[in-house]
């Protein structure tokens, strides 16, 4: 009895978690109007109208270029911080911590609009890089965290021995701790990827005129329902679960 | 110089710039918007100056109340089914999957967590609408007559978060019930507890902190986001966010809209306060 419900729970649950993306890339290929049953028969139309307009090409281009260089400056700052906190027990480490980490408490909304607001007063103008801003601000808590947890005692002793044997800190950072971590390193850069380009407020608020790819299917939402959505929405899937299951196969299959 | 005092100086200059940045680009934006809340407009030009209004405004305008009232009850929702669903789902992975298919199967289940935020709230107004497939599928099988109104409802907002929520929790609740030694079970079962109180007594409070970590990131991202309410609940009840989304656009209300931003973030830091004693951000 326990057995049945068990499983019963488990095939529920993937089925509630697995309906709006079925429905989603279902009728993507839907030959007909509107996206919704009846099944009028299959189509690639709407994949070739996507990719054949130049908006969301533009977009997807914008939001990748964002993402990696956002996460990159993240990925960079979070792990020199956290290498400098693990190493040496500075006065108030706990509070720095706690300055680092504190963006992830924040809502994204709330850290766009005081963004929006100081480029405002300081007549910064918006663009792609002030959107860039806003994601490595979330981002780098992120990329801090992951790094920090990663640091023990083992790689302290080697950074220890290196540095003894008069290797320079930045020698120290780039053949010892660099390389030790390239797992927690790589899993944080990803995540921000995937995070920063499917991020929708802080570019909405922070981006004018070339805006990311999140943005531009927002405004085809406002059109109302279109299968053209869906094949976007569906080819956006397509990148990330790829994304997620090359970070699976690589990173995550090496750890014992 | 000594060489204490050279680590030292070397660890400040590795950890300066991710400070510098945090408080340019965090705190001080943070600061420039409490200072903003305080301010006022005149026309469409906003007059800085130390003026309460706007808060005085939050507390009595009947329209702010029941936008802050409506996100704090879908947020609180929100974040009790959330956690009541992906505690057993992560369990049964945790517990009853096969170790070999474990990381395949808590994949699978968390595997639309990545596709597009924007993309999955509208994948929920196909499923859900008027002529949507769970209304299609009911008239087919004589289930109901009328289609059923849920799009466009709060209804529909709980169901597309406890989607993107229940797939987060999971994540981080199979991370915290992994950790588990089997031996405090196996302890507990050997002293004569019964299953349910090996679940009770011991499992759940080892993994409360997990728990509670997830639920204080559901009640944070839920409360903060304009999204799901805005595509999936309609306009007919408004959230904090979508609120303080409104004051940009049409007016321009910049104050206001700080205000409202200062009210939700003083809201998260209760939260906050409430759930400390379990959090461990750090260790998410």
């Amino acid at each position: 009895m326990m057995r049945v419900l068990t499983w019963a729970y488990l095939a529920a649950a993937y089925a509630f978690v697995f309906l709006p993306v079925a429905v989603l890339v279902a009728f993507s290929f839907q030959d007909g109007r509107l996206p919704v049953p009846p099944f009028k028969g299959v189509t690639l139309d709407w994949y070739a109208k996507v990719l054949g307009n130049d908006d969301l090409v533009a977009a997807l281009l914008n939001s990748l270029l964002v993402a990696v260089v956002s996460s990159v400056i993240a990925l960079l700052l979070g792990f020199l911080a956290a290498h400098a906190l693990a190493r040496v027990r500075l006065p108030r480490s706990a509070l720095m911590r706690g300055v680092l980490i504190a963006p992830m408490t924040v809502s994204y909304l709330i850290i766009a609009l005081g963004l929006l607001s100081l480029f405002n007063m300081t007549g910064v103008r918006l663009s792609l890089w002030t959107a860039g801003i806003g994601h490595v601000v979330i981002n780098l808590p992120l990329c801090f965290a992951i790094t920090y947890a990663a640091m023990g005692d083992h790689q302290r002793n080697a950074e220890r021995a290196a540095r003894d044997l008069g290797a320079p800190e930045w020698k120290v950072l780039t053949l010892i701790s660099a390389p030790m971590l390239s797992a927690p390193l790589a899993a944080a850069f990803f995540l921000s990827v995937t995070f920063s380009w499917d991020e929708f407020i802080i570019a909405f608020l922070l981006t004018r005129f070339d805006v990311t790819l999140p943005v531009e299917i927002w405004s085809m939402l406002k059109s109302g329902l279109s299968p053209a959505t869906n094949a976007v929405g569906s080819l956006v899937f397509l990148v990330s679960v790829t994304l997620v299951i090359l970070l699976e196969l690589t990173v995550f299959r090496k750890r014992p | 110089m000594s060489l204490a005092s050279r680590e030292r100086r070397l660890a400040w200059a590795l950890l300066a710039p991710a400070l510098l940045w945090t408080a340019a680009f965090f705190l001080l934006p943070f600061v420039a918007m409490i200072a903003l809340s305080f301010a006022h407009m005149e026309g469409r030009e906003v007059v800085q100056g130390f003026d309460p209004d706007n808060y005085s405004r939050i507390l009595t305008d009947p329209v702010i109340r029941g936008a802050l009232w409506n996100s704090l009850q879908i947020t609180v929702v929100v974040t009790v089914i959330s956690v009541l669903l992906a505690y057993p789902l992560a369990a049964i992975i945790a517990f009853r999957v096969p170790a070999r298919w474990q990381r395949l199967a808590l994949l699978m289940a968390v595997l639309p967590f990545w596709t597009s935020y924007v993309v999955r709230s509208y994948s929920w107004l196909l499923v859900l609408g008027q002529n949507g497939v769970v209304n299609k599928a009911l008239l087919g099988l004589g289930v109901i007559a009328e289609p059923l109104e849920i799009a466009s409802t709060r209804a529909a907002t709980v169901i597309g978060f406890v989607h993107f929520f229940v797939m987060l929790l999971t994540l981080t609740i199979y991370a915290n019930l992994i950790q588990l030694s089997p031996n405090y079970s196996r302890a507990a079962q050997d002293l004569g507890a019964s299953r349910w109180q090996t679940f009770t007594l011991v499992i759940l409070p080892l993994t409360l902190p997990g728990v509670v970590t997830g639920a204080f990131l559901t009640f944070v991202l839920c409360i903060g986001d304009y999204i799901t309410p805005q595509i999936l609940g309609g306009n007919t009840e408004l959230t904090l966010p979508q609120l303080i989304m409104l004051q940009l656009g049409r007016s321009g209300n910049f104050p206001l809209a700080s205000a409202l931003s200062v009210v939700l973030m003083a809201v998260v830091t209760l939260a906050y306060f409430l759930s400390i004693r379990w959090l461990r951000l750090d260790r998410v």
